[in-house]
Formats: C-alpha cells, structure tokens, sequence
C-alpha cells in the first residue's frame, strides 16, 4: 500500500490524523486528503521520511506542527502558523497562509507561494545541520524573522509588488538570516536588524534555495536570479547583553 | 566618580589563631574573595556574596562573614537597598538584574495562618498506626461517572477517563532548566523524584539524554523560545507544561545569557553554542485564550492525547479569571506560581514588585473554579514561596492539589540562597556550567539530601493531619476550615475564606 486517499469531509481533526497515521504506519507514501475544510493540527507530530501529504482544501492553524520528515503540499491557502515549531520535512502552499508561518521552526523548509501574515518565521532557529528555510513567493506582513535566532528566509516579491511594505522587520533578530528582492526602506527594519546588500556569494548560497522553490510552483527562476537582494542581519548577536547591571 | 565606593555587602575575616593557611577557602572560594600572601590568607571582602562555600569547607571555622558591617544614617524610606540600587543605576544606566525571589519584606500570609488539631471531641489519628493516603492524583476528574451493572454483577466504567499523574506525595519539584542549573543538579533531582514517587519539571532547556532513564518522572516544558522542543521531547514526558510566565517575573519573558550555553547545553537546547537563549515575553502563537486552547490541543493532538498538559502562570491580579479560562481550554492541570517563586535571574523591580502571594491566588483560584463548577476540569499546583511543610498543608488547605517547590530542593543540595545564580559562578555547583564548578555536586548525595528533604515533608505533613483527624490529602484539600487567620485584615481573609483565630 502506498497510496491512500482520504476524504476530510465533515471529520473532526484527530480522527483524520489517526488516519494519517495509521496509513504512514501502513507504508503509504502518497497521502491525498480531500475536502480539508478548516481542520487544525494536519500532520500534528507527524514522523515519516519520504510520505507526501496532499492537502485539497485550506487546512486549519498549526498545520505540521512538530512535524518531523513528511512533505505536505496544500492546494489552496493555510491558516496561521503552518510549520510551527517544526523539526523537519517540507511544507508547500499553492495559495498564502496567515499569522506566525514557521513560528519557531528548527529544520526543514516551507515554502508559501504567494502571501504571508504578521510575525512570520518568528524565533526560528538552527543548531548544527538543522537551518530552517521559508521562502516567500510574495509579500509578508509587520515583524517578520522577529526575534530570529537562526535559519534562512527568503521573500521575493515574485508580482513585482515591494515584498515588505510594513516596520519590525527581523526585531530582535539575533542569528540567522533575511533576503528580501529588491531595496527594504529603512523605516521598515525592526530594533536590533540591520541591512547589507547581498553580495554575489550571498546570492550564490541562495540560489539553490530560490529554484527549488521556482520548480515547486512552475515559475521561472532567472528573474529571481537576476535581481539584487537585501540581507537583513543582527546588529549583535547579543541584543540583550547591554541591558543589565548585576544587584 | 563622584559616587566613590559603597560599603561592603559582606565583611569576610579570617581568624588568624585558628587559621592553618591550608588555602581550601582559596580553591572552594569561585568569586575571589581569598588569596594567599606571606602565607597569610588575605581577603578582599567586596567580592563575597555569602554562599558561605569557604565556611562550608573551612576545617578549623576560622571564617566569619557578617553582612552590612558598615552603618549607613538609618533612615526608613531611604533604605540601604534603595540608595544601593540608584548608585548602581546612577552608574550605569541600567535594568538592575536579580537572583533568587522576592527579597521585599512583604508580610507571608502563610505564617498568619495556623492549623487545626483535634481535642476531645474528635479524635486525632496517629500516622503510626493507621494508614495515611498521601498519594493524590494531577489531572481532570470527570463530573460524574456513568456505569454499566452486568447480570454477573460486574460493573463496567463508561465514562472515558483521562490521563492523570499519580504521585505519592503532594509534593513535586518545579521547573528548573539546564541551563539555568547544572546537569549534576538536575540529575540529582531526577533521581530524587523517581525514588520518591514524583514529578520533576525540565525547565525551558530541553532534556538531556543522560535524564532518559528517568523521563517517566518528567514534566516537560514548552515555552514562548521552544527550546529543545520537538516531537521526541514531547513524547518522552510524562506531562507536558506550557509556561506562559513565572512567578519571579510576570509578564517578561528569559534570557539565558551566552556564556551559559556551552556544548552540552546548547544540544540540549537545540542552539549555537554562546548564543544568547532568548524567550519572548509573550508565546507568538499565543496572543488569546482562544490561541492558548489551540496549543494545548495541539500538543495533545501530537502525543495522541497520551499526556496531561499542565499550564503554568503567574500569580497576578486576575489569576482567577484566567485559571478559569485554562480551566475551559482542556489543559489538566493549572500550576500557579506566586510572586515569592525564585529564579535565576529577573531584573530586581519586577521581582519584587510584580504580582500577588501564593496563598491569596490558590484561595481565589480554587474559589472561582468551584463558582463555576469546573474544579474537576483541572488539578491546581501551587508553586513559589514553598519553605516548610506547613507551607504545604496550608496551601492545599487553601485549594491546592499538590505543591511545587524550588528553591527548597536547591537548599537542600547546599544552596545558601546567596542570589547570585544570574552569574554562573555558583560555588556549589549548582547555578553554573563550568565543568571546574559543577563537578563540586556529586549527583548520589545530593539526591539523597533532596529525597531526604521531600520524605521528611511528607511525614511532617502526615502528622500535622493526623493531628487534625485527616487522613487523606483530597480530604485537606480546600478544608479551609482547619485554617485560622492570625492578625490578617478582614479582606484578606474573606478572600482567603477563612476565620480569624478564636472565631
């Protein structure tokens, strides 16, 4: 068994996910879910190296959380926080998804193909060979990569429209961090981020980042290439470390 | 400078007719405080913060430490502390940071309130002889029971219950994380509370695989950094705690400083080496009641709704109003944690000044809870200010279910509360990472101590029920009426529920 389809229709989340379970359990590598209408916690937890879970519908908030291998793609858009605290695996949205996308991810990749909401990739971090990676294909709302301590995001603009247009960009940004397509106006740079030009190499290291992407939703990739990007960085590793004297 | 130097905190002397100049206050001291010279110990008394290491380990009691040797103009508004802390600010133009609790001379309500025992009319029951119940339950109860009688005549349950924790004591051990102490302490304290029969909490550090062998008496915390967390973690608990604040600093969130993440830490943690382990003041996913029902579905969704999920706060104004709403987000248990709680670091004001005692949130919060016909939906732990075993029977006479205690388990490992665990320079090896330091804990002995500690409780705690003709811990719980209040105002006490003493 390697294929399972299964129809969401009308069914709570935790019976669907002991069905997702259950068929991981049983070997199935291809997972289809129809009729997904709201359902939070899809993939809730969820171990499997190589199983893909096809979403048709919009899932619910706190899709993939602590997912750990599987590949979910959604086929529509996603609540908030899709890939929260996530370990590893890949999430995929054909649509946008809201509020704290990758909230807190520590590996894997998610990529949302056109908008985000507020706060995404928030606090995400990376130890040793685990560095989280969303790309976004559009524009993020206030306070992305806020309170960022390690990863990579990515946001690119893709309609040509400026991908950040709001303030609190990577405050208290403290590791990883942030490409943006294009120039990022100053106003918009949170508490403790700062901005570079990427360099060439920086644009190298990425590019691998940016065609994965561009193959997952069928666009082309060397518009994307070709652009100039900012690189948004901690001022200090150590945003706090000034802020106290001992009693 | 135009401040110039303070007075000394301390004032360290060495006696020179009972010194033998052996030099282990050097080798014990970790703040520099002594030094050898013409084979003399010579000391700098600025540097001492009273753990009382070297004293500990002197072989001759050739040390005295006294505190605050030199007077200031007394003055009852201008105390010592406050002119410290502006000459301190005035200096550095800086968040004054603190270790340990509350360190305000507030009144304790617990020592206003005294027990009951019985006489005559009653009889008490000896501990001795008869059984005590000292186990209880943490976790949902359900309303009622809905049975099956079969023609056999046995009876089937129908009702589905949920998972509990049972512990033999009504004590457990609080969270405390590596990271903030050392992989010695908390081994110490796991082995503790697996001998005893309870629960210990990881902190917001992960859990390190040298503690697998005791996860089954684990409490996992999922805080606003999700240090450590992933689906292994979860599983590996035998509960897990959302810690939406803490008692020491209500409302802020934690920074663990760099020079504390070493290798082992930041594997625990999941982190970069040196890297500053921030958790923000609120958790991102959480900006609602509603958001926080989500994360406990969502941590129950992913371990199968295997474990209780425990959610811990502060005790502040509306403690109440907000147990209440823990209570409808299907969490199992709510811990609160009083402004006494300790900590290893919390910038001084919110320390002691932000949020309310212990013993008035356990009254109001139980009371809202049976207002509202909810009190099975949760167990209440009390955490924050626990010193002594009466401590404990009051607070589950006030409401509680089981107890927390911190601080108290460190004292028992040698902690002497000196308040400097923000410096990672412990000299017992308990609030640090430096291999040289934390080697100083032996993790055998100082289990023993803290098991020592908690059996000692709980005989203490048996007695003083026994005494009062109780002899369950469900049977104490909420008995308010085993309470007096001694020399506390009317509000308080009908906040409390309880009479004053001769009523």
């Amino acid at each position: 068994m390697t294929a399972v389809q299964i129809d969401a229709k009308g069914l709570h989340y935790t019976p669907l996910n002991q069905k997702i379970r259950a068929a991981v359990a049983n070997g199935a590598h291809e997972i289809v879910i129809d009729h997904v209408l709201g359902q939070r916690f899809i993939g809730d937890g969820l171990r499997g190296d190589g199983v893909t879970i096809t979403v048709n519908g919009v899932p619910g908030g706190d899709l993939g959380m602590f997912m750990s291998g599987p590949t979910i793609v959604v086929n529509g858009n996603a609540e908030h926080a899709p890939g929260n605290t996530m370990d590893s695996g890949t999430i995929v949205i054909h649509g946008s998804a809201g509020d704290a996308v990758a909230h807190s991810m520590r590996g894997g990749r998610v990529f949302v193909r056109d908008n985000i909401g507020y706060r995404g990739g928030i606090h995400m971090k990376q130890y040793m060979e685990k560095r989280p990676i969303l790309v976004v294909g559009g524009a993020a709302r206030a306070f992305l990569g806020e309170y960022m301590a390690g990863g990579l995001l990515v946001v690119l603009g893709v309609s040509g429209d400026p991908p950040i247009t709001e303030r609190g960009l990577g405050s208290g940004i403290h590791g990883g961090e942030i490409f943006v397509r294009g120039s990022v106006d100053e106003m918009y740079l949170g508490v403790g981020a700062r901005q570079v030009a990427a360099t060439d190499a920086e644009k190298k290291m990425i590019e691998p980042v940016i065609r994965d992407f561009a193959r997952r939703f069928g666009i082309d990739a060397e518009p994307l290439l070709a652009s100039g990007y900012t690189r948004i960085i901690p001022a200090s590793a150590r945003p706090f470390a000034n802020k106290y004297t001992w009693e | 400078m135009s401040i110039g130097s303070v007075p000394f905190k301390f004032k360290v002397s060495v006696d020179p007719e009972r010194c033998m100049v052996c030099g282990r206050c050097i080798e014990n001291c970790s703040y520099g405080v002594f030094s050898k010279e013409n084979e003399r110990i010579k000391v700098n008394s600025r540097n001492c913060v009273a753990c009382h290491r070297c004293l500990a380990f002197c072989p001759r009691d050739a040390i005295d430490i006294t505190e605050k040797p030199t007077d200031y103009r007394s003055h009852p508004v201008w105390t010592r502390d406050v002119r410290e802390a502006i000459f301190n600010q005035a200096r550095t133009g800086k968040i004054i940071l603190a270790g340990m609790g509350n360190a305000h001379p507030y009144p304790i309500i617990f020592d206003q309130l005294v027990l009951d025992a019985c006489q005559v009319t009653n009889p008490s029951i000896d501990p001795l002889r008869e059984p005590m119940e000292m186990r209880t339950y943490i976790g949902k109860k359900p309303a009622s029971l809905a049975l099956r009688e079969h023609p056999n005549g046995d009876v089937e349950l129908l009702t589905k219950l949920t998972p509990n924790l049972q512990i033999e004591t009504p004590i457990m051990i609080g969270h405390m994380s590596y990271g903030a102490i050392s992989l010695n302490a908390q081994t110490a304290i796991a082995k503790a509370a697996s001998h005893i029969g309870t629960f210990m909490g990881t902190g917001e550090g992960g859990l390190h695989e040298s503690l697998y062998p005791y996860q089954k008496h684990m409490i996992v915390q999922v805080a606003s950094g999700r240090f450590g967390v992933d689906i292994n973690y979860l599983e590996r608990g035998a509960a897990i705690e959302i810690k939406i604040g803490q008692g020491a600093k209500p409302g802020i969130g934690g920074h663990l400083p760099g020079e504390k993440v070493c290798a082992d830490v930041s594997c625990t943690r999941m982190i970069p080496e040196g890297s500053d382990a921030i958790s923000p003041a609120p958790h991102h996913d959480i900006y609602s009641i509603e958001d926080l029902k989500q994360l406990v579905h969502s941590l129950k969704e992913a371990t199968e709704w295997k474990k209780p999920v425990f959610v811990k706060i502060a005790a502040v104004h509306n403690v109440a109003a907000i147990a209440a709403g823990i209570a409808r987000s299907s969490a199992d248990a709510v811990v609160v944690d009083g402004f006494r709680g300790g900590t290893g670091a919390a910038p001084r004001v919110f320390r002691d000044h932000v949020g309310i005692p212990i013993e008035a949130a356990i009254a109001s919060v139980d009371a809202k809870l049976r207002q509202q016909r909810i009190r099975n939906e949760v167990s209440l732990i009390a955490s924050g200010g626990i010193r002594e075993s009466a401590d404990i029977a009051k607070a589950i006479a006030l409401g509680a279910d089981a107890v927390y205690i911190g601080t108290s388990a460190l004292v028992a490992m040698g902690c002497r509360v000196c308040g400097t665990c923000y410096r990672g320079q412990c000299a017992w090896g308990i609030a640090t990472q430096k291999p040289e330091l934390t080697q100083r804990l032996d993790p055998e002995t100082a289990s023993v101590q803290v098991a020592n500690l908690i059996h000692a409780w709980t005989d203490e705690l048996a007695e003083l029920m026994g005494a009062a003709g109780i002899n369950s811990i469900e049977s104490l719980r909420g008995n308010r009426d085993r309470l007096r209040g001694y020399m506390l105002d009317e509000s308080l006490m009908q906040v409390l529920d309880v009479k004053s003493v001769g009523a």
